[in-house]
């Protein structure tokens, strides 16, 4: 199994340790609702090191990434950040992920730089895909083993980490970022990010200054009651926010269409993979679409069980669910027939011979 | 984890505590509230019902998973622990806190002795849970 700069200190920490896309990685330091509440109230630190980071640069960088992605990449600035997808030749997702446009430092003159951060469970085959599509003589670089990745969420996040630079954080705008020194490493990308909806930053750093960095947010966010956060709570929390996670919500055989990604989908930037087919999907809609629910019931949804009309047809099935640590409710997400995805409407949730009530719910389930 | 001496325990890490009359208390080990994490619901819809050995007489909830909880020896189910129901005390997390107490699923009569046989000790079940 892979790890992190980190891992020894999450197991010393008395972490539960799962396999997660190759890494031995933390699940939960204490439990998914205490940490959960952490990162909505207070503060809390993600090791997430195990996120792919890959550098495309060149004359025609660009035209890399708006061929395999869906997003407009073309009104990136420097310093922007920007959620996009990559859809296969089939309309499907080959994964979702961040472009950051890069600084010049990056790159030469007349050419440009982006940062593209995409799912672990994903690295090889996203390396390959974009490989594939490389006619443009882009250089490629996987900086995933040299960069370690901290998420640092929750309303107390920005105050924790002030402490630790000089850069005004509080004007980095969401989906922007700023490179500098942070915790007295330099070259720290600060990045208005995060998979949470709590607010707060996602910092990248040379995976050597990583444990230094952990440790010095951890010592100024003490007075915070600072938490480490493992990935059961990072996964109640995105869901809370009906965040997709590739995987369960979006796959090769989802499109960006059905999956409500339509607002990352810019047919009007010109040919890209797949273009034609999610031009398709939107202009004639799609049979199903990813919708969220609340189940009127204790029961919780989970990944692949079955989503049934009232009279016990089966029209659709559960892609993610949880009991809400915030809203104290089970919550889900699933894909169903397109006559059911409208808010309000009565889906019902199978599961061994049991059915849960559930209503069609427009996310974020938590509204702060 | 503890795992104690006068509890029988089954490899679905079930536990079961006779009282000498005939009944008995079931619930889940220290080492399965740990894997589940924060448990969030418990159904059980067996009371006054006999469930055979090895079959499913509830299902408890954690935030991340669900798990069936399945019969240790064939027995009548008498009673759901009022405090983790949710028209009683609606509190599983005791069953974070205290598995082998206050957490008690439910309360049977055994139907027939001889499976008690099947059953691991506490040194056979630390065993098998490392």
């Amino acid at each position: 199994m892979k790890t992190t700069p980190l891992t020894h200190r999450h197991i010393a920490l008395g972490a539960k340790m799962a396999e997660f896309a190759g890494y031995n990685m933390p699940i939960s330091y204490t439990s998914i609702k205490e940490e959960h509440q952490a990162v909505r109230n207070g503060v809390g630190v993600f090791d997430v090191t195990h996120m792919g980071e890959f550098v495309l640069r060149g004359k025609d960088a660009l035209a890399l990434v708006q061929k395999v992605t869906t997003n407009d990449a073309s009104k990136l600035n420097i310093g922007d950040v920007q959620y996009s997808c990559m859809p296969n030749l089939n309309g499907g997702i080959v994964d979702d992920l961040l472009v950051y446009r890069l600084p010049e430092d990056y790159c030469s003159e007349g050419e440009q730089a982006f940062l593209l951060v995409v799912n672990a469970s994903n690295m090889e085959k996203d390396w390959n895909w974009i490989s594939e599509n490389n006619t443009f003589d882009v250089q490629m670089i996987n900086i995933s083993d040299r960069t370690g990745l901290l998420a640092v969420q929750g309303p107390k996040a920005t105050e924790v980490l002030q402490k630790l630079t000089d850069i005004d954080l509080s004007a980095i705008k969401y989906y922007n970022f700023v490179k500098g020194k942070f915790a007295g490493f330099d070259n720290v990308l600060i990045s208005a990010t995060g998979y949470t909806g709590a607010g707060g930053f996602e910092i990248y750093a040379n995976d050597l200054d990583t444990e230094a960095i952990w440790d010095a947010i951890f010592e100024a966010g003490k007075s915070y009651d600072i938490k480490p956060i493992g990935l059961g709570a990072r996964d109640t929390l995105r869901l809370e926010m009906g965040f997709c996670l590739y995987g369960n919500d979006i796959d090769d055989t989802t499109s960006p269409i059905e999956a409500g990604l339509g607002w990352i989908t810019k047919l009007n930037k010109g040919a890209f993979n797949s273009s034609e087919a999610i031009a398709n999907h939107k202009a004639n809609g799609t049979d199903r679409k990813l919708v969220g629910f609340v189940v009127n019931d204790r029961r919780v949804p989970r990944h692949d069980y079955l989503i049934e009309d009232a009279s016990g047809n089966v029209i659709g099935k559960v892609t993610s669910g949880t009991s809400s640590p915030s809203l104290e409710i089970p919550i889900g997400m699933g894909y169903v027939a397109t006559p059911f995805t409208k808010e309000g409407s009565e889906i019902f949730i199978s599961t061994g011979g049991k059915k849960m009530q559930a209503t069609v719910t427009k996310p974020p389930f938590y509204k702060g | 984890m503890e795992y104690p001496s006068e509890l029988k325990y089954t490899r679905e890490h079930e536990w079961i505590r006779l009282e000498g009359d005939g009944t008995a208390y079931i619930g889940i080990t220290d080492f399965a509230q740990s894997e589940l994490g924060d448990l969030v619901y418990v159904e059980v819809e067996t009371v006054g019902e006999t469930v055979e050995k090895d079959a499913i007489f509830g299902t408890v909830e954690a935030v991340k998973t669900t798990s069936d909880l399945f019969m240790p020896v064939t027995a009548e189910v008498l009673e759901f622990n009022p405090e983790l129901s949710s028209d009683g005390g609606d509190n599983p997390a005791i069953i974070n806190e205290d598995p082998y107490g206050k957490g008690w699923i439910v309360k049977v009569k055994i139907t027939d002795n001889s499976q008690l046989a099947d059953l691991l000790d506490a040194n056979d079940y630390s065993t098998l849970v490392g």
